[in-house]
């Protein structure tokens, strides 16, 4: 029988692994975006996980909202790097330090 | 050992298996892939868990939209995949640790502290789908609204991001071309008629037969 802690547990992992993903591909914006949309794939099982257990669909409809913001945030992400990539011909994080005092 | 708990160690491993691939391969196509392959088993996951309806939206919207258009940018912009991968090793050992200490400490509170009962599977003729929409349309309808509008904000700004007006292109803005009318273009000039003969001899008296020819021919 699955319990409720295989699931979390897997969740953890994943968000450890993109926690991790976020570490080591600190350069590239575009991994950086794919590891967010990880991160929030892992909370995403989270909240089905309870909502199965719990028998409360509220989790789905959670779920539903967050896939929603991801998406609207992916779209908007990627139409700024983009943006920055015409004006800049660069993704690389360390060249990004136009703000810098 | 079920079969319901075989088939989650199974999808397990290639989810954790795709998630670690994705973020050490060298390649950002390679990575956007290997997230599909994430999304994939993830959605293979929430089926076990009786969410249908948002199984499919992961994949249609997901791997469907999102992942197409983060394909679409990497393939579009000409990125030097090298100096992005510099700093790999360096932050190596600090992602390691930080993952491994994150992940104990999650595993460790969920294995010691959260048990529940495991629920009864749903009856064959339940749909996931009609309870999903009866309570996102009845309680959950503003927050269904506000979506939209978080949607077409989305739209909105990403159009206007990426939008530019190029003056070195040939292109014809249809409106002009409609809007055109025959008073633009045409201008009808009254001239007072008169016969060949006379104008011959009115623009041309003093010169003799051979040059005119050679004039009419140019004309």
């Amino acid at each position: 029988m699955i319990t409720l802690s295989h699931y979390l547990v897997l969740a953890a992992l994943l968000f450890s692994i993109s926690v991790a993903g976020i570490f080591l591909n600190r350069k590239n914006v575009i991994v950086l975006l794919m590891c967010i949309e990880l991160m929030l794939l892992a909370v995403n099982i989270n909240f089905i996980a309870f909502s199965f257990f719990l028998q409360d669909l509220a989790g789905q409809v959670f779920v539903f909202f967050i896939l929603t913001v991801a998406a609207a945030e992916a779209a908007i992400g990627l139409a700024i790097l983009v943006l920055l990539f015409r004006n800049r011909s660069t993704i690389n994080v360390q060249d990004l330090d136009a703000m810098k005092g | 050992m079920t079969f319901e708990l075989i088939l989650f160690y199974i999808f397990g491993a290639i989810l954790l298996g795709a998630a670690l691939a994705m973020i050490s391969v060298r390649n950002p196509v390679h990575a956007a892939l290997f997230l599909v392959l994430a999304f994939f088993t993830a959605a293979a996951i929430w089926l076990l868990l009786e969410a249908e309806f948002l199984a499919i939206v992961l994949v249609l919207v997901y791997v469907g939209a999102v992942m197409v258009l983060f394909l679409f940018v990497v393939m579009m912009l000409d990125i030097n995949i090298a100096r992005l991968r510099e700093g790999f090793a360096e932050f190596l050992p600090a992602g390691l640790v930080v993952a491994a200490a994150m992940a104990t400490v999650l595993t460790l509170v969920i294995t010691r502290f959260i048990t529940m009962e495991v629920p009864e599977r749903a009856a064959a003729d339940y749909s996931n789908t009609a309870e999903l929409g009866a309570i996102l349309y009845t309680e959950y309808v503003y927050p269904f609204e506000i979506a939209a509008v978080i949607l077409l904000v989305a739209i909105i700004a990403a159009i206007s991001l990426t939008m530019r007006r190029r003056p070195d292109t040939k292109y014809v803005d249809p409106a002009t071309q409609v809007k055109v009318r025959r008073e633009g273009r045409v201008r009808l000039v009254s001239m007072e008629s008169v016969s060949r003969d006379v104008q011959k001899n009115k623009s041309r008296p003093s010169k003799s037969r051979n040059d005119e020819s050679a004039q009419d021919k140019n004309k």
